[in-house]
């Protein structure tokens, strides 16, 4: 009798299904590790492995919401500052039972509450507690909407190219269909709402209903801010396609540069009125694990929907209540993001003083490494005015295109295996995200230490020097 | 709440009709997850778990006017994917919505009912009816969350040396000691190296780290196989009636087919390996493609625990016919009789003599349930053993794609695996806060056990293990009238009039299924020790009336 789960009869969309951010690169990385080689992780947006320090105040309300049996405790002082204390007892009184027990499977109403206030500061229209549904991270709110919205392999999904891989991986686990959309590199990384438009044509005509768009917001991997009036267009283009927006806007504390601030979706398809405020259906994602917070392993995340039908929510709800809930303590983790200490509070110095140490210290990173890559021979690389991300193009010669041939690589993870056995620097290749075909790109994060990033980047070029010195001839590179 | 469920409910109402002939048929034993092209599912999974989600007479119905505002908007409900409205989940369904509400009458006017609360027995929710958490797990968690006070002096003060210590254990296995940062997609490597130690202490086999998969919960493990096992409706899983619908639920969302077998009642829920190979090939008969056997051992929602002789057959079984045995073993630290014990079904494989690749075998275990009942952290993991190495590279990608489970239910994961020992100093105290636990539960269980089946018409199982009782209801064919006049199963029907008489929630039979024609409901043995008279006396009354007013 042949095994139940033998490789041939798995499921096929678990076969397909590609996630490169922990692919072939990261199992490399971790085997070189081990074998005692130092790397330098910056394949994941994943800041406090890479030496970020979590912010103190969530860290000492949280802890103590874990140990509330020494709130009674006369030392209690000793350990936390008085609106620590306070927020403990708020966050506490808000659940039924503490941290130990299940909540409500959209999240604790009193943070669905505090959630909701701070999208009304932040965006300046009111926002309903009772379609914010907080998560597990912001990955499981994408699966649910998208789980909702797939029906089978007619249903695309239009996803920027470059993207995030949980798209194209949780839409081939879901057996739909990504349509996918080229973000123009000469153009910052910017929106072509014309290549936008022939996308969804093409796929018209193989049969495809396009159903909804992702866009990524600040850009990962891309790292740009969209404008408002590029936002405007895609508001403009989901209300004639009738197209559900998905808003992956997770990177929204992360900004490194003045000109293009972010703005939501969601207040720019408010401020446009009726009826296109009324009709175009938006779903928004958050989470706790970027911003200056980054707190990845909290799993910590919320979603909030506007102008999705509510017998759609209701459905979206009964999805969510077979998980149960999301995790307590991230809940409480995102209700602090979202209502932080204000001034005159005791905690509200030192909260500051660390979350804008962290902004600024990636905004000098963002510089030191766009920089970096710009003056190595044969890279170019946009500036990351936003997200947790670098996305330089390496125009790699016929030669090292040809040697990857041989090796059975592709090209970029050929150039990201020397890169890494070279230098101990693990990033993503850019296969892993899309790109136009013949041009080739790596992913790394920001996140390394500033006073590594001179280091990193030194030997960054000097690996680049002489692969190209390797491969080089004179017959020029690949250019797109 | 719910403004929406009288349209629903008429369309499922509608639905459930054409479903009535067949599932009246003990026969129809495979029921399939298909029709991707109606409005409405054909077939949802059970007419059973539609029962709790069918006509709520009390829903206002300005529905359609709400709706219509959305009229021009892509997704619509005939719109959204069928899987998702196939599944039903009636652990937080209709009931638990109508409970909702009365306890927003009652915050309004304390007088609205007769009752003045509302008591929660429909979910395995400990703490939020008063339990204690474990002190020495929350102190390492604080710990974890806030290793800054670790290096002060004060610190001993107010927490154990031994918590202190295994904080410190802890962080050092965490690299960078960063318990903000996403862990390995398996799960932080020294976590689940604990956790191999405990499994070992408690089967006297070895368990290795890389076949641990830690996760948030059971569930999401369990939607993970399913995800991994289910390729379209021709492909079924055994799962036991009645079942916890986590599993019909999860099957149904990924289009596959729930094969049922029946537990006995007469028999204690019995597990008749004889009948699940009828159901097997009945199932097969049909071109099902049967690829896995759920157990629940301790059972959800029945309380029995698994005779180990029994648990042979099962492994002999899932051997023989090629099949995944999936374990669900959340409840194994609840065992309330000195009867019955609990087995791990990798110990009863390997002491059968059966190893890595005689069997596939994915036990599942979390930290919501046993003495600590920590559900609100959402920590689990599973042991998979007996897959081959491109399936685990398969599990591993799946993992990765949600990137880790979170922190903190890792470490707790790894806590309640490996408990303080013998010499610690908080061993005493934990074991008293344990015991104080489990003895008050079992005594819970007795207490109401008892109360059931002195009612009239009311059979009750004992509770060996688990959080649950699972009483049946001979109901008088006048009171199945009346809830088939108002359109709802008569089990919902008599757990809504108990809940509107008492303030208590349980959950319908139908939403677990159950042999066609009996009707039981669930009630969890958690509300605290102290409220379990009032909840005797109020359900007796109850019970009383409801019989003198239906009695045939």
């Amino acid at each position: 009798m042949s095994k139940s789960l033998d490789y041939e009869n798995l499921n096929e969309n678990v076969k397909e299904c590609q996630y490169a951010v922990r692919g072939e690169l990261y199992l490399r990385a971790s085997e070189l590790q081990k074998e005692g080689k130092k790397i330098i992780f910056t394949n994941v947006g994943n800041p406090h492995a890479l030496g970020q320090k979590p912010l103190t105040f969530p860290r000492q309300v949280v802890a103590l919401c874990q140990a509330p049996f020494l709130l009674d405790d006369p030392n209690v002082g000793l350990f936390f500052p008085a609106d620590a204390i306070a927020k403990v007892k708020h966050y506490i009184s808000l659940t039924s039972g503490g941290l130990g027990a299940y909540s409500d499977s959209r999240g604790l109403p009193g943070i669905r509450k505090e959630v909701a206030e701070f999208i009304e500061r932040r965006d300046g229209y009111p926002s309903d507690p009772e379609l914010i549904f907080l998560t597990g991270g912001a990955s499981i709110g994408v699966m649910q909407i998208l789980q909702s919205i797939i029906r089978g392999a007619h249903d695309g999904i239009l996803v920027p190219v470059p993207q995030y891989p949980l798209y194209s991986a949780t839409i081939s686990l879901l057996g739909g269909s990504l349509v996918p959309y080229f973000l123009e590199e000469t153009a910052n990384w910017g929106l072509d709402i014309g290549n936008l438009r022939q996308s969804v044509a093409q796929a018209r005509s193989q049969g495809i209903t396009v159903r909804a768009m992702v866009i990524i917001n600040p850009g990962n991997p891309t790292g740009q801010c969209l404008s408002e009036a590029n936002l405007k267009e895609i508001l403009n283009f989901c209300y004639q396609n009738n197209v559900v927006l998905l808003g992956d806007e997770v990177y929204q504390q992360n900004i490194y540069q003045d000109e293009r601030p972010f703005i939501s979706a969601r207040k720019v398809l408010m401020d446009m009125g009726p009826p296109i405020s009324k009709e175009v259906e938006l779903v928004s994602f958050h989470t706790v694990s970027k911003g200056y917070w980054g707190e990845c392993g909290q799993r910590g995340g919320y979603f909030e929907m506007t102008n999705i039908s509510p017998r759609t929510v209701e459905e979206i709800y009964k999805i969510s209540s077979i998980a149960l809930s999301p995790n307590v303590p991230a809940q409480i983790f995102m209700g602090l993001m979202v209502n932080p200490p204000k001034p005159g509070d005791i905690s509200y110095d030192q909260y500051n003083r660390e979350s804008k140490g962290i902004l600024e210290s990636l905004r000098k990173r963002a510089h030191i490494m766009t920089d970096g890559f710009n003056s190595c021979r044969n890279v170019v690389c946009n500036f990351t005015e936003g997200a947790m991300y670098s996305f330089p193009q390496i125009r790699l010669p016929p030669k090292a295109i040809e040697a990857a041939k041989n090796a059975g690589k592709v090209p970029d993870v050929f150039y990201c295996l020397k890169l890494l056995e070279a230098t101990g620097i693990s990033t993503v290749p850019g296969s892993g995200f899309g790109q136009k075909e013949g041009v080739f790109h790596l992913r790394t994060t920001i996140l390394p230490a500033e006073e590594d990033m001179p280091a990193i980047m030194d030997s960054f070029k000097k690996f680049n020097d002489e692969f190209m010195e390797q491969y080089e001839d004179y017959r020029g590179y690949s250019r797109m | 709440m719910r403004k929406f469920a009288a349209e629903k409910s008429k369309s499922l109402l509608a639905h459930r009709k054409r479903l009535a002939v067949s599932l009246q048929h003990p026969t129809a034993s495979v029921f399939s997850s298909q029709s991707h092209h109606n409005p409405l599912p054909q077939s949802s999974i059970l007419l059973r778990f539609l029962s709790s989600a069918a006509a709520n007479p009390s829903a206002p119905s300005e529905s359609m006017a709400s709706d219509s505002d959305y009229s021009s908007t892509p997704v619509k409900i005939d719109s959204i994917n069928p899987k998702v409205l196939e599944c039903e989940y009636a652990v937080r369904g209709e009931i638990v919505n109508l409970a909702q509400k009365l306890q927003e009458d009652l915050k309004v006017n304390p007088d609205s009912h007769p009752f003045d609360e509302i008591i929660y027995c429909n979910i395995g929710n400990p703490q939020s009816l008063g339990q204690q958490p474990i002190t020495f797990f929350r102190e390492v968690l604080a710990l974890c969350d806030h290793p800054a006070i670790l290096d002060k002096g004060e610190t001993q003060g107010i927490f154990s040396a031994d918590s202190i210590e295994r904080a410190f254990q802890i962080l050092d296995q965490i690299p960078g000691r960063a318990t903000g940062a996403y862990s390995h997609s398996q799960g932080i490597k020294g976590l689940r190296d604990t956790i191999c130690s405990g499994i070992e202490a408690r089967d006297g086999f070895p368990a290795d780290p890389n076949d641990i998969f830690l996760t948030d919960g059971a569930s999401p493990a369990v939607h993970m196989m399913m995800q991994l096992l289910i390729r379209s409706e021709n492909d079924g899983i055994l799962c036991p009636i009645p079942q916890y619908p986590l599993y019909s639920a999860s099957i149904a969302l990924h289009g596959g087919s729930l094969v049922p077998y029946y537990l006995d009642e007469a028999t204690g829920w019995g597990l008749e390996v004889s009948d699940v190979k009828k159901q097997l090939e009945t199932a097969r008969s049909k071109g099902i493609d049967v690829r896995a056997l759920v157990v629940i051992n301790p059972g959800n929602p029945t309380g029995q625990v698994l005779a180990e002789s029994n648990q042979q057959q099962i492994v002999d079984f899932c051997k023989n016919e090629g099949l995944v045995l999936l374990a669900d073993e959340v409840y194994q630290e609840n065992i309330y009789v000195p009867d019955k014990q609990f087995h791990s079904f990798k110990k009863v494989a390997r002491s059968m003599g059966y190893g890595e690749t005689d069997i596939s075998l994915v036990s599942f275990q979390s930290v919501s349930k046993g003495y600590y009942g920590e559900c609100g952290k959402r920590g689990g993991y599973m042991e998979v053993t007996g897959f081959a190495p491109e399936i685990r590279e398969q599990m591993y990608k799946l993992a990765s794609v949600n990137l880790c489970s979170n922190i903190s239910g890792q470490i707790l994961a790894s806590l309640v695996m490996c408990p303080p020992k013998v010499g610690d100093e908080s061993y005493e105290s934990y074991t008293a806060e344990r015991d104080a636990i489990l003895s008050s539960l079992a005594r819970r269980a007795k207490t109401l056990e008892d109360a059931l089946n002195s009612l009239e018409g009311v059979t009750c199982n004992r509770a060996e293990g688990a959080m649950y009782l699972f009483p049946r209801i001979s109901l008088p064919n006048k009171a199945i009238e009346a809830a088939k006049s108002v359109k709802t199963a008569p089990d919902a029907f008599y757990a809504r009039r108990l809940l509107n008489a008492t303030g208590v929630v349980v959950v319908p039979g139908s939403g677990f299924g159950q042999v066609p024609g009996t009707w039981h409901f669930r009630c969890t043995i958690l509300p605290q020790e102290d409220r379990i008279p009032a909840i005797v006396s109020r359900l007796t009354d109850f019970h009383k009336a409801f019989m003198d007013e239906y009695r045939d």
